[in-house]
This record gives C-alpha cells, sequence and structure tokens, in this order.
C-alpha cells in the first residue's frame, strides 16, 4: 500500500469520459489491529475537508481503532484522504477537555455543569433585562452536525431574539453562498461531483483541490490518467499540484481575479462562443455583461494580472472549445480582493456557454469547512433557516408558525450580522456576551494583536465550547467540554450537496457532552417557551432534532423531507433535495433551465458585489420577474493594500494538505503532526537571491499589522508574490511567538460575503537570526 | 450646459473629499473605512470626467479631485482609532453616513439635471457620460442608504440601554 503521506493521492484506477470511476477501498487500522478484530463499523463521513467522503469507523473494546472507506459511497468509491486516515486518533488524545473550566482570579479552573452553565445563564439574563438581545452574539463552527445548528438557529434568532450570529464558514465559504444567491437566487450546489467523469474541460480557479479536497483531485487525476482525459485550466499565482497537471496555468498578480475573469469573458465573447439560446431563455442581465467587458481585452488586463495576452487567449479558446465544462472555485478566489465580484464571474462563464445542469457541465463553488453548508442552510451563519429571506416578510413569518413565536421576536431589520462586525460590536462595548463553539478565531481571524485584544476585555463575557484547549479558550470566562465526530449522531452535508448520516462510535470522556445537548441544556435553563408556553426548542436528542429540520425545510431548495436516519444509515450519501417529488435525491440543481429565483421564492434580493449594498425587494422583482439566473458584471477595483516601497511582497496565506482548522485536531495525529510541524514560507527563487536569502533559512515577513518568522521554502511561485500556511498557533509551541499568519493578514473583507481577505495585503520579508 | 458642468464638477469633487474624510473618521469602522475609499474613486473618476467635458464648453475645470481627506488625515484616523473601544462613535457615523446620503442625493439630481439638459441641446457625448456615470452615483446612494440601516439598529438600542 502507498504510503498515504508521501503519496496522498494514490495508485492510479484510470477511467474513460462517462465511465464509473473505480472502487479502491482505504483501510487504516492502528498497529497490531487486524480488520477481522474490529467489532463494529460505525458509519459516518469526513469531516477534516469538505469533501464528504464517506467512511466507517472500526471500533474494538470500545475505542476507535481505524477508519475504512466506504466502497458503496457516491463521493469517494471507497477512498480516504490522508487526514481521514489518521485525524481520528486526536479523539483520545489524553489532553482532551473533559471538565467545564471557569474563570476563577484570572486562572480557569475545572468546575461542575451545574457550577459552569450557571454563570452562562446568569450572565445572558442580566444581559437580556439589561442591554436586550442585541447584546449577545453567537458564532460557531464548520465541523458541527445539522441537527446542532438548527438548534443554535432556533435559540439565537428564535429564543433570543439576536441578529448576531454567524459560523466560520464566513472565512470559508460565505463567498460560495453569496456567489451562489447572486446569479441563482439561492445558495446551494449547481452541480455534482460526478460531473468530473463526464467533463471535457475542468477548470480550477483559486482552487488547489490537490491539497484541500484530495480525494476529488484522485477522481480528476484517474481521469487524467485514463482514455480521453479532460484538459484542465488552473488559475493560481502558485505552481500548485494541480498547476503541474494543468493544460494551462494563468498565475496572476494577487488581487486581480475580476480583472482575468472579464478578460476570459471578453474573449469567449468576442469569439462568439455563448449559447444565445441558453441566454434568452434561462436568464437575465447579458447586455450588462457584454458593456462590462467590451474593454477588458487580453492586452488591457495582461498588465493589471501580470499574465500575458497571448496566455489569457489560450485559456479563452480552451474554454470556448469546451462541450462539458466544469468550474470549480475556491479560496484563491473567496479570500482574495473582490471575492464576490470574482466567483460570480466563473458563474457567468458557465451561463453564457449553457454550461449548466448536465452531466459533466456545471460550477462548484465549494465549501471549505466540512460542513458548512449545514451552516448554512440550518441558518446558524445567519441565513434565515431553510435559505429562507430576511428581507421577505411572509418568510420571516413562516418561520415565526414554525417556532410558535411572534414574528417580530425573529430579528429581520437588516443583514444578519457577520462575524467580523459582530468583533467590531464587541470590541466597542455594544456585544457583551459571544458563545464560540468549535473554532478557534485567536488563531483563525485575520489581524490577530486585534482580535486577541477584543476577546480579552473584561466586559466581554467569552463562553468558549470545544473539544481540547486552544488559543481561545485561553481567553474564555467559561469553557465547555464538547464531545466530538464519531462520539454523537448525526447527519452533515458536503460541498455537493450529499447528506451523511454519522453515527456514535466511542462515548466522550470524562463529562464532555454533545453540542447538541449543551444546546439544548442551555434552552432548559434559560426556560424559553413558544406562544403556547411549551418548552423551545421542542425537541430533544437528535433524531427529534432532525425530524425538526426536516420540518423546517420542507418545501425549500434544501428539503430533507425525503430523508430519515434509517434510510442514511444505510446508503452511500443522498444529494438534497431529497423528498416525494425526488426519494433518491437531485444530482444536478436546475437541469431545466428553473431556478429558485422567483422573487417569492428566492433566498435573496442579492447585493451590489461591490458595495455590498443590499437589492431591495422592488427592484430585484423588476429586474428579474420569472425568477432566471443572473448574470452580474462588475468592474475591477485595485486592491486596497497594493505592495509599497516598504512592503514590496503580495502576501498570500492558505490550506495545505496535512492540517486542518487551527490543527487542534491535525497536529494531535502523529503522522499528520510529523509531515509539517513547523510554519515555512514560500517565494521564487529570483525573489529569495535578490533578499539574499537561503532555501532552509530563517526569515521574518511583515506586514503593517505584525510579524512572522518561518523558514523558507524556494518554490514555483509568481515572483513578488509570498505563501504562508495559515494553520500554524501557539498551542503546541514553547511560547515561540510570530508564528501564526493572521499575525499579518488586514482587517478587510469582501463587502457582499462579508468574508475577510486573507490573500491580498502587502509584506516585507528578511532574513532573520535564529 | 456650463451651469450645470461647473455644479457637478464642484459637488462630485466635494463628495469625493468627504468620502475620504469619512473613511478616515471612521477607520475603526473597517467596511466603511474600505468601502468609502473605493466609492471616492469613482467621484474622482466623475471628475476628471467633467473636467473633459467642461472643456468642450469653455470651461476650465480641474480634472484631479482630492485623492485623501487632505492635512487632517493622520489625526483623523488617529481619533478613529483611539476612540474604537468607546459606543458614542457609533451616533457620530450615523450622523456622518446621513449627510453622506443627502449630499450624494445632490450629487444624483445634479447628474439628472445634466442629463436633461444633455438630451434638450443634443449632446449626446454629453448624455452618455451622464448614462455612464450616474449609476455609481446612485449605487454610492444605496450604499450609504444601507450602511445606516444596517448599523442603526445596534447603535441606537445600545445607547438607550
Amino acid at each position: 500500500m502507498a504510503d498515504a503521506i508521501t503519496e496522498p493521492w494514490g495508485g492510479r484506477t484510470p477511467y474513460g469520459p462517462g465511465g464509473d470511476w473505480p472502487v479502491r477501498v482505504d483501510v487504516q487500522l492502528a498497529d497490531g489491529v487486524r480488520a477481522e478484530d474490529v467489532d463494529d463499523w460505525v458509519p459516518t463521513a469526513a469531516v477534516l475537508h469538505s469533501n464528504g467522503d464517506g467512511l466507517d469507523i472500526a471500533v474494538k473494546d470500545g475505542r476507535m481503532v481505524g477508519v475504512r472507506g466506504r466502497a458503496d459511497d457516491r463521493v469517494n468509491h471507497g477512498r480516504l484522504d490522508p487526514k481521514d486516515r489518521f485525524g481520528w486518533q486526536a479523539g483520545a488524545s489524553p489532553d482532551r477537555l473533559t471538565m467545564p473550566l471557569v474563570r476563577e482570579g484570572g486562572e480557569l479552573v475545572e468546575a461542575t455543569w451545574d457550577e459552569a452553565m450557571s454563570r452562562v445563564v446568569g450572565r445572558s439574563k442580566e444581559l437580556l433585562d439589561e442591554r436586550g438581545p442585541g447584546s449577545l452574539g453567537f458564532y460557531t463552527s464548520g465541523q458541527l452536525f445539522a441537527e446542532e445548528y438548527y438548534t443554535l438557529a432556533a435559540i439565537g434568532h428564535g429564543a433570543i431574539g439576536t441578529n448576531h450570529m454567524d459560523g466560520n464558514t464566513r472565512l470559508c465559504t460565505a463567498t460560495a453562498a453569496a456567489a451562489l444567491k447572486e446569479s441563482f437566487g439561492c445558495d446551494g450546489q449547481p452541480a455534482s461531483y460526478t460531473d468530473v467523469d463526464h467533463a471535457d474541460v475542468i477548470a480550477l480557479f483559486g482552487h488547489n483541490v490537490a491539497e484541500t479536497q484530495s480525494v476529488l483531485w484522485t477522481r480528476m487525476l484517474d481521469r487524467l490518467a485514463g482514455p480521453n482525459p479532460p484538459a484542465l485550466l488552473c488559475v493560481d499565482p502558485r505552481t500548485t499540484p494541480v498547476a503541474r497537471a494543468a493544460t494551462v496555468h494563468l498565475a496572476p498578480l494577487p488581487g486581480t481575479n475580476v480583472a482575468l475573469m472579464n478578460g476570459l469573458l471578453h474573449e469567449i465573447i468576442r469569439n462568439d462562443q455563448v449559447d444565445h439560446d441558453y441566454i434568452e431563455r434561462h436568464t437575465v442581465g447579458y447586455p450588462e455583461l457584454v458593456r462590462q467587458v467590451a474593454d477588458a481585452t487580453p492586452e488591457s488586463v495582461a498588465d493589471v494580472c501580470g499574465v500575458p495576452p497571448s496566455k489569457i487567449r489560450e485559456a479563452a479558446r480552451l474554454l470556448d472549445g469546451a462541450s462539458r465544462l466544469l468550474s470549480t472555485v475556491l479560496q484563491g478566489f473567496y479570500q482574495s480582493h473582490q471575492a464576490t465580484a470574482a466567483a460570480v464571474q466563473v458563474n457567468n462563464l458557465q451561463l453564457i456557454r449553457g454550461m449548466l445542469g448536465k452531466p459533466g457541465a456545471g460550477v462548484l463553488q465549494m465549501n471549505g469547512q466540512p460542513t458548512a453548508q449545514n451552516t448554512r442552510e440550518c441558518g446558524a451563519d445567519g441565513d434565515l433557516t431553510g435559505f429562507r429571506n430576511w428581507a421577505n416578510d411572509e418568510h420571516v413569518a413562516e418561520l415565526a408558525r414554525l417556532w410558535n413565536l411572534d414574528p417580530l421576536q425573529i430579528p429581520h431589520y437588516a443583514p444578519p450580522t457577520h462575524l467580523m462586525q459582530m468583533l467590531r460590536y464587541a470590541e466597542n462595548g455594544s456585544i457583551r456576551f459571544l458563545w464560540v463553539s468549535a473554532t478557534n478565531p485567536a488563531v483563525s481571524l485575520p489581524e490577530l494583536a486585534r482580535v486577541r485584544s477584543i476577546l480579552a476585555q473584561d466586559r466581554l463575557f467569552l463562553v468558549v465550547q470545544d473539544v481540547f484547549r486552544t488559543e481561545t479558550t485561553e481567553l474564555a470566562d467559561v469553557v465547555l467540554p464538547a464531545a466530538m465526530w464519531g462520539e454523537k449522531t448525526g447527519t452533515f452535508t458536503n460541498a455537493d450537496r450529499t447528506v451523511h448520516f454519522s453515527g456514535k462510535a466511542v462515548e466522550p470522556p470524562g463529562e464532555a457532552k454533545p453540542d447538541l445537548d449543551i444546546f439544548l441544556d442551555y434552552a432548559r435553563r434559560m426556560d424559553f417557551r413558544d406562544r403556547d408556553g411549551n418548552p423551545f426548542p421542542s425537541w430533544n436528542d437528535p433524531e427529534s432534532a432532525f425530524e425538526a429540520w426536516k420540518a423546517a425545510s420542507a418545501g425549500r431548495p434544501c428539503d430533507y423531507t425525503g430523508l430519515t436516519y434509517a434510510k442514511l444509515r444505510a446508503t452511500g450519501g443522498i444529494q438534497w433535495p431529497c423528498n416525494e417529488e425526488h426519494p433518491d435525491g437531485t444530482e444536478r440543481l436546475y437541469a431545466d433551465g428553473k431556478f429558485f429565483a422567483q422573487p417569492d421564492y428566492c433566498e435573496s434580493y442579492g447585493r451590489d458585489l461591490l458595495t455590498g449594498a443590499p437589492r431591495e425587494p422592488d427592484e430585484y422583482r423588476a429586474m428579474n420577474p420569472d425568477g432566471k439566473a443572473m448574470i452580474r458584471p462588475a468592474e475591477y477595483l485595485r486592491p486596497h493594500e497594493p505592495p509599497d516601497e516598504d512592503h514590496p511582497f503580495a502576501l498570500i496565506t492558505g490550506r495545505t494538505l496535512y492540517h486542518f482548522h487551527t490543527r487542534t485536531k491535525t497536529a494531535r495525529a502523529p503522522e499528520l503532526h510529523r509531515a509539517e510541524p513547523e510554519v515555512w514560507v514560500e517565494m521564487s527563487e529570483k525573489d529569495a537571491r535578490a533578499q539574499g536569502i537561503d532555501e532552509g533559512g530563517l526569515a521574518e515577513i511583515t506586514t503593517a499589522r505584525g510579524r512572522v518568522r518561518a523558514r523558507v521554502r524556494l518554490r514555483d511561485i509568481r515572483d513578488g508574490v509570498l505563501f504562508l500556511p495559515f494553520h500554524y498557533g501557539y498551542w503546541d509551541t514553547d511560547g515561540t511567538p510570530d508564528r501564526a499568519a493572521n499575525e499579518l493578514t488586514p482587517t478587510d473583507w469582501d463587502p457582499a460575503s462579508k468574508q475577510p481577505i486573507f490573500k491580498t495585503g502587502a509584506a516585507a520579508i528578511r532574513r532573520a537570526e535564529p | 450646459m456650463k451651469l450645470p458642468l461647473r455644479e457637478l464638477h464642484r459637488a462630485e469633487s466635494s463628495l469625493a473629499r468627504f468620502l475620504y474624510e469619512l473613511s478616515d473618521r471612521h477607520r475603526a469602522e473597517h467596511e466603511v473605512h474600505h468601502v468609502a475609499r473605493d466609492l471616492a474613486e469613482w467621484s474622482r473618476e466623475h471628475v476628471r470626467d467633467l473636467a473633459e467635458a467642461g472643456n468642450r464648453y469653455g470651461l476650465s475645470l480641474r480634472a484631479g479631485a482630492p485623492a485623501s481627506s487632505g492635512p487632517l488625515a493622520p489625526a483623523r484616523r488617529k481619533v478613529s482609532e483611539l476612540t474604537g473601544r468607546r459606543p458614542e462613535p457609533g451616533l457620530l457615523l450615523l450622523a456622518d453616513l446621513r449627510r453622506l446620503h443627502r449630499r450624494t442625493a445632490g450629487v444624483s439630481l445634479d447628474w439628472e439635471l445634466l442629463a436633461q439638459g444633455a438630451q434638450a441641446v443634443k449632446d449626446r457625448d454629453l448624455l452618455e457620460l451622464a448614462q455612464r456615470d450616474h449609476p455609481q452615483t446612485l449605487r454610492q446612494l444605496k450604499w450609504s442608504n444601507a450602511m445606516l440601516k444596517t448599523l442603526s439598529p445596534q447603535v441606537l438600542a445600545t445607547l438607550s440601554a
């Protein structure tokens, strides 16, 4: 068997267009454990990346002893990502949180659940009485289950009635959701991973799939190794594994994606390689796009992007010639300047080429966190539950009926408060209570010095619920120990709408509890009631929460009503919508050219892509009365922090193969930790020579915000650009400061999606003394 | 057409400066800070366009609009940072956004007048200019309205607490 660390994509199983991707079952068991020794295989799916690979947890004597890919799973056909092969070991780490902690005399000390929860409830009640629901905020994860998000949404938006609720999907995929809403009136992935089996051109925009979703990349590699392989277009300033396999690789300067996309669209329109019939029947807005890109010739955008005109033409010809074009988008666009505007241009590309809803033709606006889709659809990231539209009073009334609450109780006076604004409210003292679940803002957010200073304030009551002590728990007033994946039951949904059941394999350690139990315990202690005086939320365990969520999703695009725990347990994942009409789920949305964009039904009326101003309902109705797909042009704006004399480099940060979310779990798996134990910085050889820096030497990278020290790797990255992996924090250092990439990143976000910009900042680098 | 051209040129220059002022004065409000600067760029382009159009009418209007809020910019930013932990600047922000909204509405009206005049004197170039630039003014207008709508509930609810 190949070594999953040195050969992360494993052996090839080639196949041709339209063929079935062959099964390859990967198994990883603890030393000395044989498959026949395993007592039980418990079904679940990957939770360390968004691919959603189906797998089983091996259990022996009440302990997790390994994992095995599920051969029957529609997503991975048995394969495992390196993080999934090894990451499960983290659960058994001796440093798990097993008791609640409370702050006493400045120190966190162990306490009972009663003591910890009475502090949380006491402070909640005081603030609700004195300052109202706007003084409480909730910030959750992309790693919980649908049942837990739905419960949190019901408590936050319903019982408490605060508008301040978000998930850390804000850092990963807020732009995916925003781009889908802008183009199709609704969140939800149009395409399916099976489109890889059919595509003749796959275009990856800022999507380093080889590292972020290694099993999906395996699928692409197997197509490349088979007959009639697809051509690849890669847009990325780094020469990633994807770029090396690509037919055409464009390496634009950070912050210039919109200019590049406009150049590509210009060429496609000039060559008249557009599907006029599709545009006419199924879209609005095409003439505005033609006007917008009229001047965006390859020559005029070449200088802006630092890409030769000939390369732009070559890429456009590739897109022109596709008869089954699959486009994918990820953080290279989402975390960069003009994030939503750029991602929407990829949707425009698919729409004007009529490449939607048929095998091999689709767009995947990817997720970064594994259960990001659930945060969004359940309403724990601020969107209203079930993709309801906060600006549509009827949708709010419907939700109020569902919850049996007064509609005025559910805030809908303005768009839901996004995380970065919540932090601002905490900074100016108007939010006094912040409950953080399963995420680590003290490492993951931009401008860490500022984040630390906000979270450490005395006037802010910080509750942190997690499985380990993290950089964030150390700032908390109360820490709640949570059960993790494999220790609780629920469901979750990956980037291509595939819902998986995740079973409880082992008991959580000590007094750790499932997140669902913690949220429900809070609700009972707060004594939340509906209009008839019954306890709210009305459900009390995973399955009843799932049934309640199904009822909330009925009739909405993310319809779960055809799913049950039993059905999910028995299958290798089912894609929503799944209901009476589609009992086996839905492979591709919009196959019939019908969208979820009707004014009375759509999730969002959209925003101005550049200013972020929400569009008024009447305006939307006038623009798109029939609910067609929307082609939305955007002009290029210069980045807010271009390199200058003091900071001559463009700094980009990103995810890597062996790490997931601030390494709280992955660094506790020995194989993953050993693979990349330390932060590094990538730069081009030419730049390094000019600065007198050597491969492997220590360097100091600075921006206007802070400083990071890292070993240098000379790589094929475009000149003038530095890359830092963003997972490293401080919990596993001996007090070594200056390690987290986000010491350097600016507090700036895309106005449309509110996603922070981690990939467009100005930095300096110099050789450092050890 | 000299009168509306001159008036609009003055109004757009002053709008650009005010957007930079807003940006500097509310540096701790990051979205306001950044987007206001992006929007100021639009007004600066409008000023350039208007100066060019003015030439054809024998006006010598300055093509360059302010690219910052002036010599007080560093002080404005510093004050914003120093008061960033207090709730009171919230009220100042609402007041500034209201002023911005009213000013932008004035600029929008002036663009309408210019377009009407251009049609009357059959100046195709000037009409096209208005059709190209005025939509950006409307987007500026919607932005200040949206920011007011989004930020006001928290400010108003907090200060009454």
